[in-house]
Order: structure tokens, then C-alpha cells, then sequence
């Protein structure tokens, strides 16, 4: 325990105390300690790993309280408490979980779930006749607190559990809920919020997020956290064949990982992407002797599909399941006694709650296998070891609130019963990841949600939320409300096409038929032509065409190997965290011993070929190789800001007429190529490698590049449709040809062109910068060599930069001119004509 | 240097006119002066706006600016609009009075006739441009919609093509002319509007077997596709 309040003061109802006895049980010390909070109208953090009874102490304070009230209070009572998951299996699966206690101590009180399966009819009614404990998602909440009679229907709210919210808090998801829990608060002062986390690094984030902030220094929410019970066995897995360079299969390793299904009764297979799920499950099964029941489950697969394997693991009939993070979250599927991760953990963090998944028995220890890919993977492998050893946490940090989910939350509340801008400001900034929001961004954001905030007030008569006489904003339309139920919600996917088993008629047409098998994102089905194979669901499988929004496949015949490897849904880049503590392995010789002894050879043989960098040091390598000149940086700070970084870097060597031709990179590394000999320029001073680095790239350079590619419009488009400016498309609806939409694209180059200083470019900017660049990350690393640059000139490829080289051709070249491609099918052309 | 943006080379000849389709998405007849454009489908914004979506307003003038620098470019004689000049009947009451002053100095700089199109059947008769529903110049006849039984060579737009092919991994769609000997339809010009795959079968009557040409606009070049390169939607 963190603290040990005094407990001795709480005292279980008889029912709760016969009811734990009859079950052999003792109540946790954190489940008193909870209860001890929340009868001093505390809110609070729980912060326990898997296994605890995390559950059963966020609902015990609700269930106590409700077991003091008589049979008719209670009839009275309404909403008493609320539960938000991130998914809402999960909140299904709570609500049985609750069934049991509730029923055997014979408590009359009623639970119910509302998602987006619940059938309208009882959605309306749970609005007028509330459960006492209603479980739900933050998009039906919102739902809810759109509804006019909303303020009824939460008065009397005591409790809101908030679970997983270490996963809720990192997303815009978690931004909507923050504003939700904001009008909860004012609605309900005297709310209490329990929150039930994951091991975090910062639980003080947690705390803030949890209470209404104000001006004056507030009192996070109170922290009981339970350290994990036992200690997790995890190991490195030794395979008898060498580690390659590179490459993300973990081809090798496939029999030792067999063998230790074999060796356990359930195991859970983690890998990073799903080409990578794919591709395990494959190599598996080639070696299934003993026939063993193993699964495969992903994001794009069926959802029919996935709920099979699910049931099948939690009713025991399983041996393993190879898997992304979609299993990542804390649903308990049931008896896992291992837990193997495939290729590079990636963050230490995701890996502890990984491991978390085997053995849900709270005091024995968890038992894990770590895989490494290649000799780079095999170096983070160790550092995330050294990490889960010392507890160390590299969760993200806190979000800052995200502008086009304020103006969603700002139609909800028009839709509500109205606001004073005034109030709603400050109701905002009770929310912590809105705390330091400018009046002058919500007073934008609110003229957004209104007519779209153009200098050009050309749309005042379209306005969809008006100020009456009284100043309060009300929704204008009943279409504006129609169209913000619809559009609900933080989660943009990309436009996902089916993939279903057919054949093609003589005609040369498709022919529709089999089964479908699963889900791919349009821009993968965009870039497949006729007879391309690829895995998935499990098989080779041949493209054959599309039809409508359906791609039309074909099961490859046996023995063809796939030839589109690139189905790469999903890649974790490295936390910094984890970086840090490579780089330090990489420094210091004496940790090489931990490693395969054919990384610690590859590793010396680089400090006999060239050198390896301190902590805190950049190195840079030049060599010609063929025709070209190549030059080598070793940041180790991920893909997204390494691509950033390449993509930068060109431009900055194309300006110097170095002829920069082309660059790769992985998660430690990048190479850049180029047609003149880099090495010559920088010996003979014409290129300054501190000129190249300095950090002043991040000014005009990355502007005048982020303006035009597709990174700006891919965020812009989710802002678009988070804001409510472009309505969500819904399926079916493509297909009537009715649709008021214009592709998002048209309108960024429109709005780039005339209002460059607009709100939602600014928002779009915000999510490139965060999510898909990584330029705080790249800015931090290039304050940090300032100075610390060391250049090596080689004659010849250096060991670690071979690993980055091998990279070519499994990654696409970033930004290939589209004009490239034209006038190569102009060529095409040609030769039809002459041919 | 020719202020083209296509070599001399790609020319599409019908009727008698030889005509030179531009990267900008509108053709020329150097000869004459002749510039055709279509589908500028102006104030498609604010007619969007008034169900709903309130996209950025800046679409008329987007769409002008970009007009004004073809103009100045190839400094026509005869501009032809192939319909559709407005995306509804009341789209010219709702432009601003910038706009309106935009597009009246882009109407001094040529002779303008406005076709006609289905979203704008009766294009406003005060402008100083001559209004029609077609016009026949060197045994070529212009109007909005292309004619499926037609009794001559005809330059159309209406239908706004766009083509895609794919290629290393990519898939690239743009706007297009499409062509075969007697008939050109034109990309649509307009900064809101969107296409129709070339491989549709809305297209199919027009151009039976699927035997024409696109030449694709990607920036500032265009280039020849056959269909062969060609991939649907």
C-alpha cells in the first residue's frame, strides 16, 4: 500500500460479511480503503494490477450504499452510479461479473448496460426510468448529456467508476469523457469519481483528471494503489538458430515457441501488427503436429469470427491464440498461464499489462517469454527487462484537450438545455485536460460549432447553434441535432472494405458468393491490382477484384507466397523510455554479456569497425556503397520521428544540391542516400553536419513540407468529421448517391489557401505534431546532441547500419513523387502503341 | 516558351478544331483563342451550407482565382463555359460582392458564352455573356451533357471523369479529360467538385467497348493514360 489510512473505522454491513465469508474470502485491505474514501465523499484512484478485485472495490462503496436504503427509497432512488469502460464488451462482461454478488446477498437493486447495441426503446426508457447502476460507454454518456432532460435524470448521480482509464485517458476519447465528467460535476456537486487504473507512471495525472479543476490549487483524487502480487518470470527466448540483422518474422524462433505452448495449458501469442499475427499463426500451424487448438485473432477480422475464439478461450478449449492489442485490454478471457510477445516490446508499460494477462491468480507469478526478431529487438528486449525489474512506467503524458472534440461537446450541451458561454467556459476548464484552455481558442471553437468560424461571415443564416435574448446558445435546428447524435463520438475509422471469398465469371466480372473473412482499410485494397497475393485471416489469399465496397479474393493455391507483405496495421513506434535505456546498454560493454552472444559480437564488431556512441550522443556514419553515398544516424527515438527526421533531412541535402536519392528507417536507426559523396562534402567543410542537425529544421523546412502531405489532410479529415463540420459516412449510404459530402481533401487545400490561421487547421496541426510526426520527440533529441554529434567517415557499411540498410524494400519510400508513377504509365502507353 | 502546359505534342483533334488540353483542366484552340472550361459549379459552399454542412465559403473565390490565372496565362479570346457555372439557380444572388466584382473582370477579359447545365438551366442573361443551351463552332458542337445519340463531334462536361491507376504499392486518382475522335468530355473545373471513375458504366453508352483516352492532371503536367493502365473505384 501507498498509505495506510485508517480503516479499522469501516465496517462491512453483516450482508457483505457472511456474503465474503460464505465465499471464503476476506475483503482486501483496498477494498476497505476505498469504501473508508468514498463514505468521506472522496474521490479516488485505484491503481492495481490484474487480479486484485479492482472491480468488486470500485462497486463495493455503490453496493453498500444502496443496501442501506429501504425497499421504497429505493424504488425512488434513480441513477445512483455510473460505470464507463472503453469497450463495451467490457462493460457487458462487467455487468454479469456484478450479477453474482448482487444476486447471492439478495440486494434488489437493478444494473443495466447501454452501448450501441441496446435497442432504442430501452435506451429511451433508461433516460426516463434509470437502473440504480447503469454500465456504459463515454460516447453514450455524451448521449445522455445531450438529452434535454438531462439535469433530471443526474441530480441525484453519487458515484462514477471510470475503468481502464489509464487506456480512456490517452485518446480523444479520453477528452470527450474529461468534458462529460466536467458536466457531471456541475450537475451533481456532490459527486464522487472512482477511477481504476493500470500501473502508470504518472497516477498524479489520474488524480487531476479525476476532480473538477479550478483556479485555485485543487486537491487531486486520493491514490490507493496495490503493488502487483508475486513477481513475473520472464525470460528472453534462446533460440538454437542465430539472430538475423533484421526483419520483424521471428522466423527462427517459431519451434521454441511451439514447443512452449506445448509445455502450458493456455498461451496468449502478443505481436505488434497484424501481418505479424498473420504470419505467426501460419508458422505455427505448419508445425502443429499434435494438432493443437490454436486462434487467431485481430482488429480486421470478423467480428463473428472473434467473438468465436473468444468464447472458445474462455470456455478453456483453447491451447493459444496468436493476437494484437486487441486483446490488450482487461477483459478476463480466462486460464492463461503464459504469455509470449513477439518481436520488440516497444514500451515497457505495454508489455507489463501484456504480461498481466497470464495467471489472473492475483499471488502466483505471472510467466512470460520475450522473442526478439533481430539483434536490435534482442537489445530492447533486455532494456524492457531491466525495466519491468525496476517498475518502471513509460506511459504517456497527459493530453492536452483536442479543439474539435470541445466544439462536439459544445453542440451536445446546445442540444442539452443551453448554455451562457460564460459558464461553459469555466464548466470546461474544470476538466483537467481543458484546464489551461484560452478563452480566446473557446470562443473560437464555440463560433466554429455555430457557422464554421470564417473571417467570411457568409453563413449566419445556416447557423446550427443561436444565442437567444436571454444569451443562452441553443441548438437552432432540429437537423443540427439530428446530425450531432449521428456523428457522435472520437473514433474516426478508416473506411473499412470486406474481404470476401469469390471467383471471377468468364465475363471477366467478380461473382459474388463466399464468406467473408474480415476487414481491410481501404487505402490497402487501393493498392492491390489483379493476382497480387497476401495473408490474411490466416491464409494466402489472391486478389481478384472489387465490388462495391467489398474486395473479392480468392484462396491462392498451395505453396505461393505472399507477395504484398505490407497489411501493417497497428505499429507501436519505441517509447522514449525504452530508447534511453538501450542507448545505455549500447554504451556500456558489460551488459553485452545479458545478450545472444551473436549481438554482443555484432555489437563489438561495430566498435572495431567504427565506434559506439556514449549515453547521450548522436552518432553519424558516412560510406559510398555502389553507386551512391550513404550517411547513417543511430536516434534510436522511433519510427514516426525518424521518418520525420529523414523526410527533413532530404529536403535540407536537396537544397545543398547533394542529389539525396531516397532513405529507410526503423525505430533506431535512419540511412539517407544520395548521388554526390556526402563523405568528400563534409570532410572539405561544404556540409556542416551541425548545420544539418540543427534544430531550426522544425521552423520553415517542416512547414513548408507538412502544408502538402498527405499527414496534414489524413488529420485534418479526422478533425472534420470529430467537429462535425463533414458528417460521419454511414454504411449503406455511399451507395444512394445522395450524399452532401466533398472530399475533405478539396476542402483543406480551399480553407489552407484563404484562411491558413483557421481553428481546424490548428486542431489538425495539433493531432499531425502528436500522433503521426512525433516532433516534441524530435525536437527534444535535437536539443539534446546539440554538441554531442560524433561523424565517423568509413570506407565501407557499418554493422548497425547493414541492419538499418535491410529495411529497404520492406517499408514503402516515403512520399514517392505521384508524378513518378504517371509517367511511368504514360511510358506504359507508349509501349502499348509501338508494341 | 509556350505558356501551355503540355508539349505541342498532345492534341485533340475534332471536327476541325485542334485542341490542346491543359494541366489546369481546361482545353484551348490556339488558333481562335478559344478557351473551354466546365463545371465550375460555383457557391457549391454555401449551398452545402444551407443543409447543414458549413464548409469553408471560400469556394466561388478559389474557384475564380483559379480561372483568373488561366486567363491571364493564355489570354483567350472566346471563353466557353460548359455548364454548370453555378452549383443551383440561386447561386449567383448568394455570391458576395467581391466575387461578383472577380468574375466580372474575368468576363471583360473574353467573350463569354455560358451553356446551360442541369444544376443551372438558366444562367442569369445580364451578365454581358451570351446564354445558350449549345453552340456549334467548326462543326463541333458544345453543350453541358454529353448526347449518347449525337449528330456530330461534341465537347461536353457534365459527368466530371476522374481516372486511377495504381503502381507500386499506390493508388493515384485525378481529374481528366476523356476522348475519342469525335468527343471530349472535360474534367470539372470547380474547386468542390468531385468525379466519376472514367471506368464507370454511367460512361459506358458514350464510349462503347470502353474505347477512349484520359489524360490525367497531376500539378502542373498531364499525361496520356490508356485505359489499360486504368483501375475502377
Amino acid at each position: 500500500m501507498s498509505r495506510a489510512p485508517n480503516i479499522s473505522s469501516v465496517v462491512l454491513p453483516e450482508t457483505f460479511n457472511s456474503w465474503f465469508a460464505t465465499r471464503g474470502w476476506q475483503p482486501r485491505t483496498h477494498q476497505l480503503e476505498l469504501l473508508h474514501n468514498a463514505l468521506k465523499g472522496r474521490s479516488t484512484l485505484l491503481v492495481a494490477p490484474t487480479g486484485a478485485g479492482k472491480t468488486l472495490a470500485g462497486f463495493l462503496p455503490t453496493l453498500v450504499d444502496l443496501s442501506t436504503l429501504t425497499p421504497s427509497a429505493l424504488k425512488k432512488r434513480g441513477l445512483h452510479t455510473l460505470y464507463i469502460s472503453p469497450l463495451k464488451a467490457l462493460a457487458v462482461d462487467i455487468a454479469r461479473n456484478l450479477e453474482t454478488p448482487v444476486t447471492e446477498m439478495g440486494l434488489p437493486f437493478t444494473i443495466e448496460t447501454r452501448t450501441g447495441d441496446t435497442p432504442a426503446h430501452k435506451r429511451a426508457r433508461q433516460a426516463e426510468r434509470p437502473p440504480h447502476i447503469l454500465l456504459t460507454t463515454p460516447e453514450q454518456l455524451a448521449l445522455l448529456l445531450a438529452h434535454r432532460n438531462a439535469h433530471e435524470l443526474f441530480a441525484n448521480l453519487k458515484t462514477v467508476i471510470l475503468d481502464e482509464l489509464h487506456a480512456l485517458v490517452t485518446s480523444k476519447r479520453g477528452d470527450l469523457l474529461s468534458l462529460d465528467l466536467a458536466r457531471l460535476h456541475r450537475l451533481a456537486p456532490s459527486l464522487i469519481t472512482i477511477g481504476l487504473s493500470a500501473t502508470v507512471r504518472e497516477p498524479i495525472a489520474l488524480q487531476r483528471y479525476l476532480v473538477a479543476q479550478s483556479h485555485a490549487p485543487t486537491d487531486p483524487a486520493e491514490l490507493i494503489s496495490v503493488l502487483g502480487g508475486a513477481k513475473a518470470k520472464i525470460g528472453i527466448l534462446k533460440s538454437s538458430k542465430r539472430l538475423p540483422l533484421a526483419g520483424h518474422t521471428a522466423l527462427a524462433s517459431m519451434p521454441e515457441i511451439y514447443k512452449a505452448i506445448l509445455a502450458h495449458r493456455m498461451t496468449l501469442v502478443f505481436v505488434n501488427t497484424r501481418m505479424q499475427a498473420e504470419f505467426v499463426f501460419q508458422e505455427l500451424w505448419k508445425r502443429n503436429d499434435g494438432s493443437l487448438p490454436i486462434a487467431l485473432h485481430h482488429g480486421s477480422l470478423d467480428v463473428g469470427q472473434r467473438r468465436k475464439v473468444e468464447a472458445a478461450m474462455v470456455s478453456g478449449k483453447l491451447r493459444a491464440i496468436v493476437c494484437t492489442a486487441t486483446l490488450d485490454l482487461g477483459i478476463d478471457w480466462g486460464d492463461v498461464d503464459l504469455v509470449v510477445n513477439v518481436g520488440a516490446p516497444k514500451g515497457a508499460s505495454r508489455l507489463m499489462q501484456r504480461i498481466g494477462r497470464s495467471n489472473h491468480r492475483f499471488d502466483e507469478p505471472s510467466e512470460a517469454l520475450l522473442v526478439p526478431a533481430n539483434r536490435f529487438e534482442a537489445l530492447e528486449c533486455q532494456a524492457a527487462l531491466g525495466a519491468v525489474e525496476a517498475a518502471a512506467q513509460d506511459t504517456p503524458d497527459a493530453r492536452i484537450g483536442a479543439l474539435d472534440v470541445l466544439a462536439q461537446h459544445i453542440l451536445g450541451m446546445a442540444c442539452a438545455d443551453g448554455f451562457k458561454p460564460d459558464d461553459l467556459y469555466r464548466e470546461i476548464c474544470t476538466a483537467s485536460p481543458y484546464s489551461t484552455l484560452s478563452r480566446e481558442d473557446f470562443d473560437r471553437t464555440l463560433d466554429f460549432a455555430a457557422t464554421g468560424g470564417y473571417s467570411l461571415r457568409a453563413y449566419e443564416h445556416f447557423a446550427k447553434i443561436k444565442q437567444s435574448s436571454d444569451g443562452i446558445w441553443r441548438i437552432a435546428t432540429p437537423r443540427a441535432a439530428q446530425q450531432y447524435r449521428m456523428n457522435i463520438g472520437t473514433i474516426v475509422e478508416a473506411t473499412m472494405l470486406k474481404v470476401r471469398l469469390g471467383r471471377m465469371t468468364k465475363a471477366g466480372t467478380p461473382a459474388r458468393g463466399g464468406r467473408v473473412l474480415g476487414e481491410v482499410e481501404d487505402y490497402f485494397a487501393e493498392g492491390l491490382v489483379f493476382g497480387d497475393t497476401f495473408i490474411f485471416a490466416g491464409e494466402v489469399l489472391r486478389f481478384e477484384g472489387l465490388i462495391g465496397n467489398e474486395v473479392i479474393v480468392a484462396r491462392a493455391s498451395k505453396g505461393v507466397d505472399p507477395k504484398i507483405p505490407a497489411y501493417a496495421g497497428g505499429k507501436f513506434p519505441l517509447s522514449t523510455f525504452l530508447a534511453e535505456r538501450v542507448r545505455a546498454m549500447l554504451a556500456d560493454e558489460k551488459t553485452w554479456k545479458l545478450l545472444p552472444t551473436e549481438v554482443g559480437e555484432w555489437l563489438q564488431w561495430q566498435k572495431e569497425k567504427s565506434i559506439l556512441p556514449k549515453a547521450g550522443e548522436l552518432l553519424i556514419e558516412s560510406f559510398p556503397s555502389g553507386d551512391r553515398y550513404y550517411l547513417a544516424l543511430y536516434p534510436f527515438e522511433g519510427r514516426l520521428a525518424h521518418q520525420t527526421l529523414g523526410v527533413l533531412l532530404t529536403k535540407r541535402l536537396e537544397r545543398l544540391r547533394m542529389k539525396p536519392l531516397g532513405f529507410v528507417c526503423n525505430d533506431y536507426g535512419i540511412c539517407i542516400w544520395a548521388a554526390r559523396d556526402l563523405g568528400e562534402a563534409i570532410a572539405n567543410g561544404r556540409l556542416s553536419l551541425d548545420t544539418l542537425l540543427d534544430e531550426d529544421m522544425l521552423g520553415d523546412d517542416l512547414e513548408e513540407w507538412l502544408a502538402e502531405s498527405s499527414i496534414m489532410k489524413r488529420a485534418f479529415r479526422y478533425c472534420a468529421v470529430i467537429s462535425g463540420l463533414i458528417e460521419r459516412r454511414h454504411p449503406g449510404q455511399e451507395k444512394s448517391g445522395k450524399q452532401v459530402t466533398v472530399s475533405t481533401d478539396l476542402v483543406y487545400d480551399v480553407l489552407r489557401r484563404h484562411e491558413p490561421d483557421h481553428i481546424l487547421l490548428k486542431a489538425a496541426r495539433a493531432d499531425a505534431a502528436l500522433g503521426l510526426l512525433d516532433l516534441k520527440r524530435l525536437g527534444d533529441m535535437l536539443k539534446r546532441i546539440n554538441g554531442h554529434l560524433i561523424y565517423r567517415a568509413l570506407e565501407k557499411v557499418s554493422p548497425l547500419s547493414v541492419a538499418v540498410l535491410l529495411e529497404i524494400g520492406r517499408e514503402a519510400v516515403y512520399g514517392e513523387a505521384a508524378e513518378d508513377i504517371l509517367a511511368d504509365a504514360e511510358q506504359s502507353l507508349l509501349s502499348e502503341a509501338i508494341g | 516558351m509556350s505558356p501551355l502546359t503540355n508539349s505541342q505534342s498532345t492534341v485533340l483533334s475534332i471536327g476541325r478544331l485542334s485542341m490542346i488540353p491543359d494541366a489546369a483542366g481546361v482545353l484551348f484552340e490556339p488558333d481562335e483563342r478559344l478557351l473551354i472550361v466546365s463545371d465550375l459549379h460555383l457557391e457549391k459552399g454555401s449551398s452545402l451550407a444551407r443543409r447543414g454542412a458549413l464548409l469553408p465559403p471560400y469556394d466561388t473565390r478559389d474557384t475564380l482565382n483559379k480561372l483568373s490565372a488561366v486567363i491571364h496565362r493564355l489570354m483567350p479570346k472566346t471563353l466557353i463555359a460548359l455548364g454548370d457555372t453555378w452549383h443551383d439557380g440561386n447561386g449567383p444572388s448568394r455570391m458576395n460582392d467581391d466575387d461578383h466584382q472577380l468574375f466580372a473582370s474575368l468576363r471583360r477579359k473574353a467573350d463569354w458564352i455560358l451553356i446551360a447545365g442541369n444544376h443551372d438551366p438558366n444562367p442569369p442573361q445580364d451578365l454581358g455573356a451570351m446564354v445558350l443551351d449549345e453552340i456549334t463552332i467548326g462543326e463541333v458542337t458544345f453543350r453541358h451533357e454529353p448526347l449518347i445519340k449525337k449528330q456530330s463531334s461534341e465537347i461536353a462536361g457534365h459527368l466530371h471523369p476522374v481516372a486511377k491507376i495504381r503502381a507500386r504499392g499506390r493508388s493515384i486518382r485525378r481529374k481528366c479529360f476523356m476522348s475519342d475522335s469525335d468527343r471530349v468530355i472535360l474534367p470539372a473545373f470547380g474547386s468542390y467538385t468531385g468525379g466519376l471513375n472514367v471506368l464507370d458504366s454511367a460512361f459506358n453508352p458514350l464510349f462503347p467497348n470502353r474505347d477512349f483516352l484520359t489524360h490525367m492532371i497531376s500539378s502542373n503536367e498531364i499525361f496520356a493514360i490508356g485505359r489499360h493502365s486504368l483501375v475502377g473505384d
